[in-house]
């Protein structure tokens, strides 16, 4: 390097340069707006249309909301209250809301039944959902579900305790007997729940008095708990079915692989609706006459065998997703067949299926109205074919559609929240 | 073809016979991929499988512990005949620990955790002991400090070590390599050798699909070179290299030790 350069490029700073704030239209809201609302002209117009839209949207809305009115017991009284002026009618939500939330049939002397069965669901679904919480809470999340069956559906509580200890007695003989074969495992058990479950009903019905709260008939339940039970009970089922189906589908066994591959194919191919209206009618045809086998019951086994089919295809592909590797060594180190895809595989496939389960769960939650359409009360149900029929509410569409909305979107969202945060809580990939 | 009972570097090797393979025959469809592969592997033997690409290494390594199945002939692992009998296979398993060109270590879970999982699922070790034996290996393949993260989080060199700690966590009599340093950077490949060495220093039974020849050189009682699916030569690692017999062996070490 020549000196001349050496003078040119050497350099030490002797001074500090003191922080200076931006220059005043660079910064804040105003740089914002002209950055991202109006940087061009097409922009600038999208902008404008936009804030129009938003301003017509609102300035119906909020008077709507705003003069609305939670006086009257009907909808002449309540349009006396308005005089003439726009504004919801949301009396009848104040009217109405227990049926909405509980039926019309449910006695309302008992609604503190359902009340405490869904405060209780804040404590026993967390265990299952957030895996940082202490493991032992997990029991009273295996012991909730018969107790809410008890304080929804009432009768002794000898029923559920038995419906337990019978899944219990199956289980415990399937881990005995599943050493030896899986498929004679499974019978076993079978046989040994049902054994459990005939000598709980006899007892039941002997000693129908005990610890007895006065019975509700399945009838009877409608409103939102009605698509709360149906989505909470079918998610929960279908999610292990599913994978149970998945699996089945990669097996070897021809026999096992045939059946998942068939009824996957045959639930997915036909419209959830018609299922429903097979439960309603063709199954109660099929059953021995005065066989007890109620409607909720069959609901439910409808629209589980369905959001278990598609969950199970959300699953088949994240386990076509994971190299084959990742199965090889597990097999390499020994792991048996439910020790590999319980510890290595199916962790991972869930984890990238999430998103799919996800989008499952909420479409099924909401496919729960469809059950209006068998003449059962759930919320659209009781909307539709209670609130609106009668006279004193004829014509209040808004505000009954938009508070069911609501609370649909409420648990949708939350779902959808809850999934977005496990993915999270799983990212160990680094990627 | 003679056999010593110890091989350059003086290491011992037993007269227990610690797998047998006769007549070995395997096809994928119509295409015979394995033909008539006899074997013996004695304990405390290192061999160094050699050959071409497609020539049929992996699947004879993996035919061992029954990642494969052979359609013919028989293999005897320790005693222990491979049939199609699920007990034996997972005993056999659990015995023979294997390497995979890509890890597979188990993404979802810490270094620890691959390690002690199969220990404490398969063996039914208990968790601290298990944490304990992983520990123990972690060190010896010199990445203690790593125990706590995610495989995603170590570079490949690390990872490959992980898998090596992660089989030897299981007690394995016999270790299967398939092609560990082949997917690794240069500077990676030689940390991952030095643990193979020392493996084979404190008198593992090893086979090794490699075409690392410096480490066969070392290391290894006998080369076996394969080609179309069959055993075509071996021999102790100097008259290997230096006399091989076999055309197709010659014109296999030349492309390889050419560059
Ligand atoms: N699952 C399979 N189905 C059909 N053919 C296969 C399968 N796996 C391997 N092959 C074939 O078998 C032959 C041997 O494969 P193998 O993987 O054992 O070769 P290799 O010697 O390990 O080669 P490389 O050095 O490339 O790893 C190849 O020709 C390959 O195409
Ligand atoms: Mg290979």
């Amino acid at each position: 390097m020549s000196d001349t350069h050496e003078e040119t490029i050497a350099f030490v700073r002797e001074s500090e340069i003191p922080a200076a704030p931006p220059p005043e239209r660079q910064a804040g809201a105003i740089r914002w707006v002209r950055d991202n609302l109006f940087s061009t002209w097409f922009n600038a117009i999208v902008t404008l249309v936009a804030l129009y839209v938003i301003w017509w949207l609102l300035s119906g809305l909020i008077p709507w909301i705003v003069n609305g009115t939670w006086e009257g017991s009907s909808v002449l009284e309540c349009r006396e209250i308005l005089q003439g002026e726009t504004g919801g009618c949301f009396s009848v939500l104040r009217e109405r809301w227990s049926q909405l939330l509980f039926g019309f049939q449910y006695p309302p002397s008992l609604h503190w039944r359902p009340t405490l069965a869904f405060a209780l669901l804040f404590v026993a679904v967390p265990p299952a959902l957030f895996f940082k919480l202490p493991r032992w809470m997990l029991v009273f999340t295996a012991v909730y579900p018969f107790l809410a069956y008890w304080l929804i559906w009432g009768g002794t509580i000898i029923t559920p305790v038995f419906a337990a200890i019978g899944l219990v007695v199956g289980y415990l003989v399937f881990v005995r007997v599943e050493k030896r074969s899986f498929m004679l495992g499974l019978f076993a058990a079978l046989v040994a729940a049902t054994v459990v479950w005939w000598f709980g009903g006899v007892i039941a019905d002997e000693f129908s008095r005990v610890a007895r709260l006065r019975p509700v008939a399945s009838r009877a339940m409608g409103g939102f708990m009605l698509n709360m039970i149906l989505g909470i009970v079918c998610v929960s089922l279908s999610l292990p079915l599913g994978i149970l189906l998945a699996l089945g589908r990669q097996s070897r066994l021809p026999v096992v692989k045939g059946f998942c591959v068939i009824f996957i194919e045959f639930i997915r191919g036909v419209p959830l609706i018609t299922l429903l209206f097979v439960a309603n009618v063709i199954l109660a045809f099929f059953l021995p006459p005065g066989t007890n086998f109620d409607l909720i019951l069959r609901v439910i086994i409808m629209i589980t065998l369905f959001a278990s089919a598609y969950i199970a295809e959300v699953i088949r592909g994240g386990l076509a997703a994971l190299p084959k590797g990742q199965y090889e060594a597990g097999d390499s180190l020994g792991l048996n067949y439910a020790q590999s895809m319980r510890l290595i595989i199916l962790p991972q496939a869930l984890k990238i299926s999430i998103p799919g389960i996800v989008n499952v769960a909420v479409g099924l939650f909401k496919d729960t109205t469809l059950v209006s359409v068998i003449s059962m009360y759930d919320l659209v149900g009781i909307i539709r074919g209670s609130i609106l029929a009668s006279t004193a509410w004829s014509g209040i569409y808004w505000e009954l559609w938009v508070a069911a909305c609501a609370m649909f979107f409420v648990v949708c969202y939350g779902i959808s929240q809850y999934s977005q945060w496990l993915e999270r809580q799983l990212r160990t990939d680094h990627r | 073809m003679t056999m010593t009972d110890t091989n350059p570097s003086g290491m011992k090797v037993s007269d227990e016979i610690a797998i047998e393979i006769r007549n070995m025959n395997k096809w994928y469809g119509q295409f015979h991929v394995l033909r008539d592969i006899d074997l013996t592997v004695r304990q405390g033997e290192r061999i160094v499988v050699c050959g071409p690409s497609g020539s049929g290494k992996s699947t004879l390594i993996r035919c061992i512990n029954a990642l494969e199945e052979h359609q013919q002939g028989s293999i005897v692992v320790d005693g222990v005949p491979l049939s199609s009998d699920i007990k034996n296979i997972d005993r056999i398993r659990s015995e023979v620990g294997m390497c995979f060109q890509h890890f597979n270590l188990f993404p979802h879970l810490t270094i620890l955790e691959n390690c002690t999982l199969a220990p404490i699922w398969v063996r039914k070790v208990p968790k601290r002991e298990a944490e304990e034996t992983a520990m123990y290996f972690l060190e010896k393949v010199k990445i203690p400090d790593q125990a706590r993260k995610y495989p995603g989080q170590l570079s490949g060199g690390q990872q490959q070590r992980v898998a090596i700690a992660r089989s030897l966590c299981m007690r394995p009599r016999i270790m299967l390599f398939d092609e560990p340093t082949s997917a690794l950077d240069p500077e990676m490949i030689k940390e991952v050798l030095d643990t193979m060495i020392q493996l084979a220093e404190e008198g593992m039974t090893m086979i090794c699909v490699t075409h690392e020849m410096g480490f066969a050189r070392q290391v290894a009682n006998r080369v076996i070179f394969m080609d179309a699916g069959q055993i075509v030569e071996q021999n102790e690692p100097e008259a290997f290299f230096k006399n091989p017999q076999n055309e197709r062996t010659k014109l296999f070490l030349s492309q390889i030790l050419g560059h």
